[in-house]
Parts: structure tokens; sequence; C-alpha cells
């Protein structure tokens, strides 16, 4: 078969991977780890990065592309500065997260699964986040909301707007 | 020493914190010093109380007062008023129902009704990030006992007898699964502590180990210890930042302890646990397919047998356990198989930990004997019906079933919900008043399936995105009753062809929706209309 012909640049973030996936070399299975290592250090995982992974740990590049794309985690495009992920789990949807989705999408002009032109906003919907207490829930990164209605997301949005 | 004469204990869990628990703390532990109090009473961080929704909430002990939507404004009052004059502040005191749980954790504290509170007894009591408070209400005592007065096979007999069963939904009992790995001879084998919780409406494990990690750890190595097993892994949920930050400072702390590593209270076993992240798919969950996940591969099932007792993590043996089920194991050690069995019904002994969410006044966490009534669990604890007459729940999940008005009565157990076909499942209770509508709720939950199928076997991945497509069909006024017939019939199919549990769940949502609101979703069919105003009939724009 013909070799894979993927440049992969010599720099800082690839250089970081190389470290860690040295560290984990030994460890049995660790694929998983050093995709969770590479999307933090990229913020995605394009395919010079699943071809530079699977070069380095021996593995298929069949192999990554699977296991990347099975998990919700994983993310192949490049997202916006925050990623606005709204629970659609049952107990969020009982108390209006689809309403929620609407909002945004008609505040941001954007569907599900996309990215304002500014880059500044991704907007993507996730199974129950298991914090129902506060339905319908949204998270914007690591920050998580509660009891979110129109007001709120109008809120939301001006705060992550006047930080850039 | 000066002596305490107050604690404040103040929940930090994911939904306290958001509601920004640590900035609570700080005002508090700063008032403190400015009244010069920091000797007297001491701040002390617990998991839950088991009180959601309620922004961040506080307990001062021993006057056991619980406040709830505690702003870093209202600490000053509270100093004043009810730490220094003892006038609790009435505006911020709950007096929710749900209390009642909570209430039966702080009775069990002064040795009353110890019988409800095996699993969250110590949830919101110590702090969960020190092992010496663990240690100091018996914690690992379980464990020595275990080490240096049983032998593994007596273990076994104990949890057998005790009637324990699986808390992870399929209620397989804990005992008998264990007897089946435990005399093989092939080594290594592990442990695995199925903690991906993935089951929409479920996060039971995820306040255990918030608030509770070294209980977990405790059972995990008894666990071990019965199996023969001298590795155990926690798979976690990729999402539960402060579960995983907590348990591994559990284990570090253990480690330095000597209650996890080599040579345990110097009785030659070993163990160790090790953390593995999760990376976002339900079916993970699975037992076969966390542990394709945790070889780090796609998650999909594997065809059983051979079932994972016999060969399971790289082809070892391999015990796969919920954190729930675990977590109950040092109890029953402590205690003994009689008095776990004198809990509960019959069959089903012990307590069950339920989230109880949707239209009730107060959503949360409570752990109750097996075969409560959902009424009891509704209105005793829950607060009762917000916003209309009870409609139905949905009991067990996504893969649970709906309970309409006449089975409210059910006592909640493996057996009697078994009875209605019904299962408990994870212990998600959604509450539905008068003003949801089942057909928009079917849909939602067929959507997650389709969404969540691993694609492995075409019963599930053809079947799940048919279940959708129609459920869509009725819910934009485009149904036929043919359409209705098709999906009990396709789910019908599926429970009986599709390789693992997920392909097979639809079923029940479907069949005990078209039992009970048959009417409802045929109005969507015939007369075209949402009575309830909800689902977009005439094809209007929809996902
Ligand atoms: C799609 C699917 C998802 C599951 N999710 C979980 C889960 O999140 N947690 C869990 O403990 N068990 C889950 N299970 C059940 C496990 O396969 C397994 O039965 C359980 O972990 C065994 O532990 P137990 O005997 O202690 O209940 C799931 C099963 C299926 C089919
Ligand atoms: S039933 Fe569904 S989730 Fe399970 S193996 Fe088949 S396709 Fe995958």
């Amino acid at each position: 078969m013909e070799a894979l012909k993927i440049h992969i640049p010599d720099n800082e973030q690839y250089r970081e991977l190389g470290a860690y996936i040295e560290s984990v070399r030994n460890m049995p299975g660790p694929l998983i780890n050093v995709l969770h290592k590479a999307q933090g250090i990229f913020g995605y995982l394009p395919m010079e990065v699943q071809a530079f992974i699977s070069r380095e740990l021996d593995i298929p590049l069949s192999t990554v592309y699977g296991v990347v794309t099975f998990y919700n985690f994983f993310s192949m495009t490049p997202r916006g500065k925050y990623v606005i992920n709204v629970c659609m789990g049952t107990a969020c949807y009982v108390k209006g997260a689809g309403k929620v989705v609407d909002y945004f999408k008609d505040e941001l002009k954007v569907g599900e699964g996309e990215t304002t032109e500014d880059n500044l906003f991704t907007l993507t919907t996730a199974r129950c986040f298991g914090a129902c207490g506060l339905a319908p829930v949204l998270m914007v990164n690591e920050d998580v909301y509660g009891h979110v209605d129109r007001k709120k997301v109008t809120e939301i949005l001006k705060k992550y707007r006047s930080l850039g | 020493m000066s002596l305490i004469t107050k604690y404040v204990l103040i929940s930090i869990d994911e939904d306290t914190l958001i509601a920004g628990a640590r900035k609570v703390e700080t005002e508090l532990k700063r008032i403190l010093e400015e009244l010069d109090l920091s000797r007297e009473i001491m701040v002390v961080e617990t998991g839950t109380m088991g009180i959601m929704g309620k922004g961040v909430v506080i307990l001062i002990q021993p006057d056991d007062v619980t406040y709830v939507n505690v702003t870093p404004e209202d600490v000053r009052e509270i100093a004043n008023e009810h730490l220094l004059k003892g006038r609790p502040v009435k505006r911020l005191e709950f007096t929710g129902k749900i209390d009642q749980s909570v209430i039966s954790f702080r009775e069990t504290a002064q040795e009353l009704k110890k019988q409800t509170r095996v699993v969250l007894g110590n949830s919101g009591l110590i702090n969960p990030e020190s092992i010496d408070e663990y240690i100091a209400v018996n914690g690992y005592e379980a464990l020595g006992k275990a080490l240096t007065e049983h032998k593994p096979e007596e273990i076994i007999d104990i949890v057998k007898k005790s009637g324990l069963r699986g808390r992870g939904g399929a209620g397989f009992p804990t005992g008998l699964k264990w007897s089946f790995t435990a005399p093989l001879k092939n080594k290594p084998k592990y442990l695995v502590c199925n903690a991906d919780e993935g089951e929409p409406g479920t996060f039971k494990d995820r306040l255990i180990m918030e608030g509770d990690p070294h209980k977990l750890l405790e059972g995990m190595a008894i666990a071990a210890y019965a199996i023969g097993a001298e590795k155990g892994f926690i798979y976690i949920r990729g999402e539960y930042t402060l579960s995983i930050n907590r348990t591994q400072k559990a284990i570090e702390d253990a480690r330095k302890y000597g209650l996890l590593g080599q040579d345990i209270f110097g009785s030659g076993f070993s163990f160790d646990v090790e953390i593995k992240k999760g990376a976002g798919a339900y079916v993970c969950g699975e037992e076969t397919a966390l542990i394709n996940s945790l070889e780090g591969g796609r998650g999909n099932p594997r065809v059983k047998p051979p079932f994972p007792g016999v060969q399971g993590l790289w082809q070892q043996p391999t015990v796969v356990n919920n954190v729930e089920t675990l977590s109950n194991v040092p109890a029953i050690i402590l205690n003994g198989a009689d008095w776990y069995k004198s809990i509960g019904t019959e069959k089903s002994s012990g307590t069950k930990v339920y989230t109880i969410l949707g239209h009730v006044h107060n959503p949360g966490l409570i752990e109750v004997e097996m075969g409560t009534t959902l009424r009891d669990i509704i209105y005793k604890y829950a607060g009762g019906v917000k916003g209309g007459k009870f409609k139905c729940a949905l009991v067990g999940g996504a893969a649970g079933a709906f309970l309409n008005e006449e089975m409210l009565d059910v006592r909640m157990d493996y057996d009697h919900l078994g009875e209605y076909k019904a299962v408990l499942g994870s212990g998600a209770i959604l509450v539905m008043n008068e003003e949801s509508c089942i057909v928009d709720m079917l849909r939602n939950i067929l959507f997650f399936f389709k969404h969540e199928s691993c694609g492995k076997c075409s019963p599930c991945r053809i079947g799940t995105a048919q279940l959708y497509m129609l459920a869509d069909k009725i819910y934009s006024g485009q149904g036929t009753d043919e359409d209705l017939d098709q999906m009990l019939t396709l789910s019908e199919a599926m429970s009986t062809t599709a390789l693992c549990a997920l392909g097979q769940s639809p079923y029940l949502v479907i069949h005990t929706a078209d039992k009970f609101f048959k009417d409802e979703i045929e109005e969507h069919i015939r007369r075209k209309v949402c009575m309830k105003d909800i689902c977009r009939m005439n094809g209007a724009e929809h996902k």
C-alpha cells in the first residue's frame, strides 16, 4: 500500500504530544488517553494529528480514525472559542431544552454543530450531563449554567462576547 | 485546644459549585475570622445533602438548620443572627420535604434508623476529601475484617446471602457474579467499576463518588479480594471532573495509608486502582463496550458469551460492577448478611438510590428502602407534582418504562416492577405533569437511541433510525395508524435480535407509552392535533 502522504509539521505542539506519547507508551491501551491529550493541545483532531498519533503509537490510521469518530468528545473540525453545549437529556427536554436551542439558533444564526463566522461560538447539543437538578442546563466550555431561559441566553452571549 | 461549639457544613458538589459555593465559603471564613469565632465554629466541606436546584446549601449542626440559596451577601446575616445570637434566619431556611431523606441521614448520625443510609450515610456529613474522617466513621473497618477474618469464598457467601443485586440496571445478583470469576485460575484478573453513568436523568453515581469516594474504594478492595483481582479500574464519565478529582485524591490517600497497594493489612493481599476517563458514548456503559473502551478502542459491545467474568479486559477474567453496588459492600461485611436482608423486600434487599426529577417540587437524590412505593417517592420525598396534575413517570431512564397514575402504588423493587414488565434500571425517576405530551417525549427518547446506537448490529442501527423517523412523523402530524403498529412490531423484533441491551430497550418505552396513552397518540395520528400544543403538527420545522 502506498505510504500516507500527510505532512506533519515539527513544532512545539507536536513535540509536546510526542513527549506525552513517550510517557504512556508502555501503558496498555493508551490510545484514548493520547487523543484526550491531543485534543487538549490542538483543540481538535485534524487528519495530520491522527496520522502523527498513528505513526508514533504504531496503530493503523484507520483504527485511530475509527476511535476518534466513535466518541462524541472528539472533534475533527475546529471549534469556536466558546463551545455552547445544550443538554438534551430527558430531564432537560421536559423542562424546555429544545426551546433553548432555538433561542441560540435565533441569536447566533447558526444551526446545530455549526460555528459562527467570527469563530467565537460553536452550538452543539449533548446527552444528559447528570446535572438534572438544574434543568434545563448548558455548558459553555467548562462553565455550567442552570435554569436557562430566553433572558439567560441573551445574558450568556453578552458575557462571552464582551470577553471576546 | 479550643472547644468547637458549632459546625457549618457546606455542600460542595457540581450543582452548588455552579451556584457559587466557594464564594460563600470564603466569605463565611472571612466573617468568622472577623467576629473572632473561627476557633469555635468549624466550616466543613461535605458532599451532597440531597437538595438539588436550590443553589448553595449549608447545614448548621447541632442545630439541624439547613439554609438554601445562600449568597455571599447572606453570610453576614447568618453569622450575626444565627451563629452569634442563635436565631435562625427564617428567610433562608429550607422547608421542603425532600429533607426527609436528609433528616434520615442525620437521625442515623444519632444512632437512629440505621437502615436507610447504607450508601449515602456519610454524604453531607463528612468531608469526602479527608480519609481520616472516613476512618473515623468506621471506614476501612470492613476491609480489615474481610482480609483478616474471612477467606474470599466466605465473602462471596456473605454477599450472596445478603441478596445484593447489581444497581447498574440489570439487577444481577452480585455474589453470584463474583462466584463465576473467583475459582478461575487465569491471572491477572480485573475488577472494573462502572462509573460511566449515561442513563438520561441519572447522576447518583456522581454524587456517591463526590460525597464518599472512600466507600467505593473500600467496596472495590473487598470485591477484588473475593474474586482474586490485583488490579482495578474505575471507568468514570469524562464530564465528571469533580468525581474524577475526588476519587483520584482518595486513591492517593488510601495508598499512603497502606489501604491500597502491596500487602494490605499484612494479609498478603495486594490491590491497586486506576481511573480511566470516558470519552462520551452512552453505549460505553454496557460492560463489554466499556471493556473495549478501556483497552483504548471503539466502544462497541462484544458478543456474549464469553462473558466478561470469564474473558473480559485483555481477555482476562473481569468483574464489572456499578458504583452503587460496590458502595453497598462495606456495610454488608461489617453488619452481616442478615442485617442487609432485613432491609427492603424479600427478593430485593437493601436500599436504592434514586434521582427524582422533572415536574416535582424538590428534585434531587434520595436513598430509600427497596419496595418503597412510587407514590411515596414522589409525594413524600420529592414534595409532590409541580405545575399541574400527575400524568406519568418515566422510571429507569430512556431504557425504562412509563408508569401512569394507576401504577403509583407499585412497590419499587426488581420483582414488583418486573410483574408489570417495568424495570428499576438506574433509578432515574422523571415525573411529568399533565402539561407534557407523550408523543413529544417519545420522540426525544427515540432520538437519543438513534444517536447513541453504536452501529455494530443492524437491528439496532437501522431499527433505531426507523423508530425515530416514525415517531417524528407522528410528531409532525404526518403519522398513520400503520406507523404506530410498525413501531410496536419493530421494537419488539429489536428486543429479541439486537446484540446488546441498547437496541433491546426502545421496546419498553414504546410499549408502555402505547399501553397507557394510546388515545393521546391516536389523537396526533387521526385528528392531527397535539392537545398540549407542543408537537409541531402540520410538518412545521423540526429536527
Ligand atoms: C447501553 C447500556 C448502558 C449502560 N450504562 C451503564 C452505566 O452507565 N452504569 C452502569 O453501572 N451500568 C450500565 N449498564 C449496565 C452494565 O452493562 C452492567 O450490567 C453493569 O455495570 C453491571 O454492574 P452491576 O451488576 O453492579 O449492576 C449499561 C448497559 C447498557 C446496555
Ligand atoms: S444493539 Fe445497538 S448499541 Fe448494541 S451493539 Fe447493536 S448497534 Fe451497538
